[in-house]
């Protein structure tokens, strides 16, 4: 360059500070190079940061561990692709590198595409799963212990600034306001997150004040989900001592600490919704079991007065049938005893002679003429006088 | 009879007192025993009822001490 100073005013464009060029004629320049030299060309990479943009386009990285290329898809190319590619999938794409001026980036135009079987990532995701089923941690193995009805205190597992927590509380707050929020902070995301969410799950297990836990953080990309699918962290999610709500934030991939929590939750909003009861109804159902409660003790003691009641009925009439029977004893008996009474003779016109003291005078031999003695008939008696006896001959 | 647990779990308590009305709905208990049972039935649903109604609960955070010991602060809710 110093061999050429002195003829800097035949310099050509952006050789010399005085021919300098705008950034501008520099990307598009660049452009026309890059889109020269390539032609269609067909990548091998990963796929990440995979997003369909509201204007249908597709953006996302294709990757390979050293390198990355930002590519797009124009909706128009996306026909010729069979569905959108996931994040971790390996494919091959064919584009046009090209280079777009406003960013000055380069970028390839990906119109075909061919996945490839399973991204490198989801293969790590595969290979900690394995290790975690060797040591029986997932849910489905240790059999997913169920959730409190009515947990005391409820701590949440993420970072302080983000959304999670709030959505949590607003939702705790709205279902049962006696229920205890405990935040248990920790970084979700970025390199240090695997350690902080291991401090902090430690720090939750050994404290044991909390009846249910909620580990997770809102939504984000694929790349923020890997502290969920980190091994140690699954380990620690296992370790907690009390049934653990996943809320990873992501419905499409599942996480390694969706499958070790007991229960997942696409949200944390729907995690507090799991974790935490709607007072109202854990009311109407106490309620509901004091009505049962009473019903079924008053329908108890009267049964009990009810079965009293009839064995007074049954007794009170075994009682009249007995006094009934010996009335009809008793009358038949009258009966009996009238037919054989003297009275009965003495109804037909016979009378019967007693002296002073009562006894029958059965023999005219009982009588002497003057004896006083009574005569005793069916209705009455008539004191008499004896005025001769005569007694007949044998 | 057996008094409720101040640390007995929610469902403990749920789980007994649905035992309880079963119980009594059936002839296999005593008038005494379904006296007794009724009068636990109160007491547990005494302690459930308590628990629904326990005062608002603040946020709070879960922070270690240098002796290793664990504190809640107060965070606004």
């Amino acid at each position: 360059m110093t061999a050429r100073r002195q003829t800097d005013l035949f310099a050509a464009p952006g050789e010399s500070a005085a021919t300098a060029i705008p950034v501008s004629i520099l990307t598009e320049t660049a452009r026309d190079v890059i889109e020269g030299a390539f032609p269609l060309v067909w990548v091998r990479g990963e796929v990440t940061s995979f997003k369909q943009h509201r204007n249908g386009h597709w953006y996302f990285c294709l990757a390979d561990g050293l390198s990355q290329v930002k590519c797009v898809v124009w909706s128009r190319d996306q026909r010729r692709i069979p569905a959108p590619p996931d994040d971790g999938m390996q494919v091959v794409a064919r584009g046009q590198l090209t280079v777009y001026p406003a960013r000055g980036e380069m970028q390839m135009v990906v119109n075909a595409m061919e996945a490839e079987g399973d991204g490198l990532q989801r293969k790590a995701v595969e290979r900690t799963l394995r290790v975690l089923e060797r040591d029986g941690l997932l849910a489905t193995q240790r059999g997913p212990r169920p959730l409190p009805r009515l947990p005391r205190c409820v701590a949440v597992v993420t970072s302080p600034d983000g959304a999670a927590i709030r959505d949590v509380v607003a939702v705790a707050r709205r279902r049962a306001p006696n229920v205890r929020i405990v935040l248990v902070p920790a970084a979700v995301q970025g390199d240090g997150a695997p350690e902080s969410l291991c401090t902090a799950l430690q720090r939750l297990a050994a404290w044991r004040g909390a009846d249910v836990a909620i580990v997770g953080r809102g939504g984000g990309g694929k790349e923020d989900l890997r502290a969920f699918n980190d091994e140690e962290v699954a380990r620690a999610v296992a370790a907690l001592p009390m049934p653990v709500v996943s809320a990873v934030g992501h419905e499409v991939d599942t996480t390694v600490c969706d499958l070790v929590a007991d229960v997942r939750a696409p949200t944390p909003s729907a995690a507090a919704e799991a974790a935490v009861p709607v007072l109202a109804d854990l009311r109407d159902e106490v309620d509901a079991l004091r009505r049962s409660l009473i019903t079924a003790v008053g329908r108890r003691f009267s049964d009990a007065r009810a079965r009293v009641d009839d064995i007074a009925k049954a007794t009170r009439i075994a009682a009249q049938r007995l006094v009934e029977r010996k009335r009809a004893a008793a009358t038949a008996l009258g009966g009996r005893l009238h037919a054989l009474s003297p009275l009965a003779t003495l109804a037909r016109g016979y009378a019967v002679p007693r002296d002073a003291r009562g006894a029958t005078l059965g023999s005219a031999s009982s009588f002497a003429a003057g004896l006083p003695f009574e005569l005793l008939l069916h209705d009455g008696s008539v004191a008499a006088r004896a005025e001769d006896v005569r007694i007949d001959p044998r | 009879m057996t008094p409720p647990r101040p640390d007995a779990t929610y469902e403990s308590e749920i789980a007994r007192l649905e035992e309880i009305v079963d119980l009594l709905a059936t002839d296999g208990v005593s008038l005494d025993e379904a006296l007794r049972l009724f009068e636990e039935g109160v007491a547990r649903l005494r302690a459930v009822t308590g628990r629904l109604a326990a005062a608002e609960e603040r946020i709070a955070l879960l922070t270690e001490r240098e002796d290793g010991s664990y504190a809640l602060d107060d965070l606004d809710g």
